[in-house]
């Protein structure tokens, strides 16, 4: 700056970037509140859009690339709740788009098995087949999907590809209905014991061919003789059966990913929000505070007395903020409370079908992107 | 596989077959990111088929390195997202079952563990 001092002739002109109060390779405050937060406002949300580009405040001298060494040091994970079937943790410092790739991978792209084929022996009753094989391909199975591969046209099913469910059930004659449930579906660890209806000229070989060729049992996998392959949720309704109706029939799981058909999506949903950040930006004292506390449906604000009797309120919880905007609605609220959310920071929520836990989802999830990545990369050299 | 310029390949065009936005948001990101691109894009050329195509133009380097280092760049990011996250389930795992024991021996008896 002094070199520009000299060159202007030694005018006494002074730069801006001479205040003290302007620091050099920072943004100003305003500019940076617009990168890093969404504006919440009545009518509808402001600076949405997250500002990539590297070059975007270069003629501030400011770099906004987020080069890898600064995306390792900022990036946090944290997780808040840890359950068997679902999960809910923080990332900070990551971007909307690739916390959206990792959203999208565990809905669409990350494999499970389900039930596909079902070999109808006998049914009699009410519910159609394709009805009753629609319903069993949605029934989850706890079975880990990474023990298997992929079953493409050409591949016979064997134990490496296919699980083989069996159900037969009977309601004898004089006897209530009865409700058939996914815990009447036995897992046939052999493979199939239909047997195929071969022509005339077969030889006459000891064993009868069936619909899989397993050349050795599941059950030789250690994995799967200490939790045996079952419905993740024994009390699915199927069907329900009046007296003499039977329903006899076998069924092949294998595995896909939700983007084919979603009974192979290991999720039953997954989610993020950004955080929330509810400011005051003036004081709400007394009677606008009491307001203000009893119009929050999810209870963010609270009251503090500052003595004397006079109350002030305070922002209390401000994750819980579901952003119904009420306590922005009346007349001049919209100057008292600003509500915002920080554009780098993701609440994500899985919760997962049974299949896999939900930690396991995520780290197959980052896997898959990886992949990705990486056939770009072998196509492009 | 890349359209462009024979003379100039500081820019071009990838079209990548089965993929959809979940990889090309996320590689225009990383794209973006890097100071020698001056424009990265990306758009689906139909919805029903699975192809994307992908825009970048540099300040003079080969628009295939731009795009595959950002591509490396996205990996090394998804492999610290794994490492992080993994260390957090650890540690989160970790001081809960620290909580379950501190629970348990407060309630049976009065010795307790101290951390």
């Amino acid at each position: 700056m002094a070199e520009q001092d000299e060159g202007r002739g030694k005018e006494k002109k002074f730069s801006i970037w001479d205040l003290p109060d302007v620091p050099m390779g920072q943004l100003p405050p305003h500019l940076e509140l617009q990168r890093t937060r969404v504006l919440c406002n009545k009518d509808a949300p402001i600076h949405t859009e997250s500002i990539q580009y590297s070059g975007a405040y270069s003629s501030i001298g400011v770099d906004n690339s987020v080069r890898l060494d600064n995306f390792c040091n900022n990036f946090r994970v944290e997780v808040i709740q840890l359950n068997e079937d679902d999960m809910v943790f923080d990332m900070i410092g990551i971007d909307a788009a690739i916390a959206n790739s990792f959203r999208r991978i565990l809905i669409a792209e990350v494999p499970t098995m389900a039930i596909e084929k079902v070999l109808i022996a006998n049914n009699t009753s009410v519910v159609q087949d394709e009805v009753l094989a629609h319903r069993l391909g949605l029934v989850p199975i706890r079975v880990d999907p990474r023990l298997f591969d992929y079953m493409s046209e050409n591949d016979q099913p064997n134990e490496k590809n296919t699980v083989v469910f069996k159900l037969h059930v009977n309601c004898k004659k004089g006897s209530p209905r009865i409700t058939v449930k996914s815990d009447e579906l036995k897992w046939l660890p052999n493979g199939s014991e239909l047997v195929k209806e071969s022509t005339a000229n077969s030889d006459s070989s000891s064993k009868p061919e069936t619909y899989t060729y397993f050349s050795c049992s599941q059950e030789s996998v250690p994995e799967f003789v200490k939790n045996p392959i079952a419905p993740k949720y024994p009390d699915i309704i199927l069907a329900k059966l009046g007296p003499g109706q039977e329903i006899e029939l076998e069924a092949h799981a294998v595995k896909g990913i939700g983007k084919t058909h979603a009974k192979w999506s290991p999720v039953a949903t997954a989610w993020y929000r950004m955080l929330p950040e509810v400011i005051l930006l003036e004081d709400v004292k007394d009677d606008l505070a009491e307001e203000l506390k009893s119009k929050c449906p999810v209870n963010v604000y609270d009251i503090e007395d500052i003595g004397k009797g006079k109350k002030r309120a305070t922002v209390a919880r401000p994750r819980s903020c579901t952003l119904c905007r009420e306590c922005i609605r009346g007349d001049d609220w919209e100057k008292r409370v600003a509500l915002r959310r920080v554009k780098n920071h993701f609440i994500f929520t899985i919760e997962s079908t049974g299949a896999l836990p939900p930690e396991v989802l995520f780290t197959e999830a980052v896997k898959i992107l990886e992949d990705k990545c990486e056939r770009v990369i072998t196509e492009l050299s | 596989m890349e359209h462009g310029s024979f003379t100039d390949n500081s820019a071009a065009t990838f079209s990548l077959t089965d993929e959809d936005h979940t990889l090309a948001n996320s590689v225009r990101f990383t794209l973006n990111q890097d100071p020698r691109v001056t424009f990265s894009g990306y758009s689906i050329p139909h919805p029903s088929q699975a192809r994307i195509n992908i825009r970048v133009q540099t300040t003079g380097e080969a628009a295939s390195e731009v795009l595959k280092d950002a591509c490396q760049d996205l990996m090394l990011m998804c492999r610290h997202v794994r490492s992080t996250f993994d260390k957090a389930v650890e540690d989160f795992k970790a001081s809960n079952a620290v909580k379950a024991m501190k629970i348990d021996s407060k309630d049976s008896s009065d010795s307790e563990e101290s951390e």
